[in-house]
């Protein structure tokens, strides 16, 4: 078996109202200095194969119209 | 006339839209996740709430579901299919509807009565509207905002696939376009985040969202 990280981020140019909302408490933490902040989601999982892990990307771990995904095989 | 109403582990609102059926003439059944047939139906609502606890991404499960692969041969044949809300994100992720949509501009849940612009649309369900039109429903999601690649978007205004905008000033979520609801290229399939089925009795202090229900149905109550 491999074991697969699939990194799913929101496309650039597509406001990301979640990063703009941790970014946007950052101060009031007293944290300063960061911009920038997009959120995603990490999909870890194992298969026999990484034959199909870009097909399941683009049927269901992300929606290629709003999301961009990288596969890192570990 | 019987109308199918899907229901997802999940799904809130498809009482409601059962009712709004029934008040607009026709008769109803509840279509369970993993039935394969829709024989003897003549319309299908998939409703509103969070399928499959809205994990992955909305809408991302439930387009795996059996019965989603009934809708998809229905709509093909041209049969009506109304998507409201987490229906429409739905429908939105099966790829039976054009485009995405984003989480909220403001991130917070919304929840409150508002207007929208019928647009000019050759879809059955605005057969009982004119274009220009206002009605008010209640807007109640967070994971609202309209999304489509430039190209998408161009087309889907070129081809009259916008079917409802937020009226002027009242776009909650960031939408493009003001969009609140699109249809595929053939009209018969129509989505949209506001809900008409919340909209279907004086108590409530509209009834305009009747006007959907009543549109492929042919049937004035």
């Amino acid at each position: 078996m491999i074991t697969a990280r699939i990194l799913i981020r929101p496309k650039e140019g597509i406001l990301d109202a979640q990063g703009k909302t941790v970014e946007g408490a950052l101060p009031a933490l007293g944290f300063s200095g960061i911009e920038h902040v997009r959120v995603g989601r990490m999909v870890e999982l194992q298969a026999e194969s990484a034959d199909r892990l870009e097909e399941l990307c683009e049927k269901l771990l992300a929606n290629p119209l709003i999301e961009d995904y990288e596969i890192e095989i570990v | 006339m019987i109308w199918g109403v899907l229901q997802f582990p999940g799904s809130c609102d498809e009482r409601d839209a059962q009712n709004a059926c029934e008040l607009a003439g026709a008769d109803t059944r509840l279509i369970w996740q993993d039935e394969t047939s829709l024989d003897g139906i003549d319309g299908v609502i998939v409703p509103g709430g969070f399928s499959y606890g809205d994990y992955l991404r909305v809408g991302a499960i439930a387009q795996f579901a059996p019965a989603m692969a009934a809708v998809k041969e229905f709509a093909a044949g041209g049969g009506p299919v109304l998507g409201i809300c987490n229906g429409f994100q739905v429908l939105c992720e099966s790829g039976l509807l054009p485009g995405a949509l984003l989480t909220n501009e403001g991130t917070r849940f919304i929840c409150r009565q508002g207007d929208l612009v019928v647009q000019e649309s050759s879809s059955p369900w605005l057969s009982e509207m004119n274009a220009g039109e206002t009605i008010s429903i209640p807007f109640k999601h967070q994971t609202g905002r309209y999304f489509a690649p430039p190209e998408m978007l161009e087309s889907i205004e070129s081809n009259n696939q916008v079917a409802f905008r937020y009226a002027e000033g009242q776009n909650p979520n960031g939408s493009l376009n003001d969009i609140a609801g699109v249809t595929n290229e053939a009209g018969n399939v129509l989505g949209l985040m506001p809900h008409p089925e919340h909209a279907v009795d004086p108590l409530t202090g509209s009834i305009d969202g009747l006007k959907l229900f009543r549109g492929p149905a042919g049937v004035v109550a």
